[in-house]
């Protein structure tokens, strides 16, 4: 299903499920490569390759500690990304305040004449 | 604000290159959420996204039935959805096809999405998620771009003023 890893943009990027999950280990700050190597259950060759492509497009950065390498999410890289589904996200989420307005009068209903008390 | 739109915030997330999945929270039981999710007068009430107004909701609730909606949207432009029920689980699931009438479509079959709304109840809220499945990825970016609609920041203020009356 994922394609392969050729990778212009974030767009691209992302698209893999496993750079995914990278993205969303990083997202609690910096970590080194070993532990997201556990994180995501693969063998070290295969996440550092997701690594990589998410490097090329600068979704992370990474800087060496030591013999320790350090990845940290770069989220102005993925800002497209969010920008472009965020209008769509705002337009359901527009709909669902309306629809708890809906609910709130059918529990109301439900609850009948003036016993609102559960 | 930030707090009150956000706790009321869907969440859209792209699984794979075919698909957007949302996913919403609400206080309530999960017969309630169906009954406003397939009940055409209340879909009426909230479907509109405060872009506009649902002028017509039609609504066959059986395998096989069909659904319509049409909504006037603020600059007057009529927009219009429909497709058809492939399963129905009562207060669990819908399976259907949606189909937006101002995509150009080629000959052959239409070319819609197939949508899995599904209601979990926890605790006596219920969360929805509605997985939208494409035909190709050109689809569904097309689908997620729609979301850009002019007049945003008129509906933004609406938003606003709507959250904070429901404090």
């Amino acid at each position: 299903m994922a394609r392969a890893a050729t990778t212009a943009d974030a767009f691209n990027a992302v698209a893999e499920p496993r750079r995914r999950q990278l993205l969303d280990a990083l997202a609690g700050g910096e970590r080194p490569v070993n532990e997201l190597v556990r994180v995501l259950g693969l063998a070290q060759p295969q996440v550092s390759k997701h690594l990589r492509v998410l490097r090329e497009v600068g979704a992370v950065d990474v800087r060496e500690d030591g013999r320790r390498r350090l990845y940290r999410l770069n989220g102005q890289a993925l800002k497209p990304i969010h920008d472009w589904v965020q209008n769509y996200e705002r337009l359901w989420s527009e709909r669902f305040v309306e629809l708890d307005d809906v609910l709130e009068d059918l529990k109301q209903e439900e609850d009948g004449d003036g016993g609102s008390h559960e | 604000m930030a707090e009150v739109t956000s706790s009321r915030k869907a969440t859209v997330t792209l699984p794979t290159d075919e698909q957007i999945l949302i996913t919403r929270e609400f206080d309530a039981p999960k017969e309630l959420v169906y009954k406003a999710y397939t009940t055409p007068e209340l879909v009426k009430r909230w479907w509109h996204a405060n872009r506009g107004e649902v002028t017509s909701a039609e609504i066959d609730l059986r395998e096989g039935g069909k659904w319509r909606y049409v909504a006037v949207i603020c600059d007057g432009q009529e927009v219009a959805f429909h497709g058809e029920y492939r399963e129905i689980v009562p207060n669990e699931r819908i399976v259907s096809t949606e189909v937006y009438e101002g995509a150009p479509q080629p000959d052959g079959p239409e070319q819609g999405t197939l949508n899995t709304a599904t209601f979990t109840e926890v605790d006596g809220r219920t969360r929805l998620t509605i997985l939208v499945e494409a035909p190709s990825k050109e689809i569904r970016d097309a689908i997620i771009e729609s979301g850009m609609e002019e007049g945003m920041q008129d509906a933004l203020a609406l938003l606003e003023g709507i959250a904070k009356s429901l404090r």
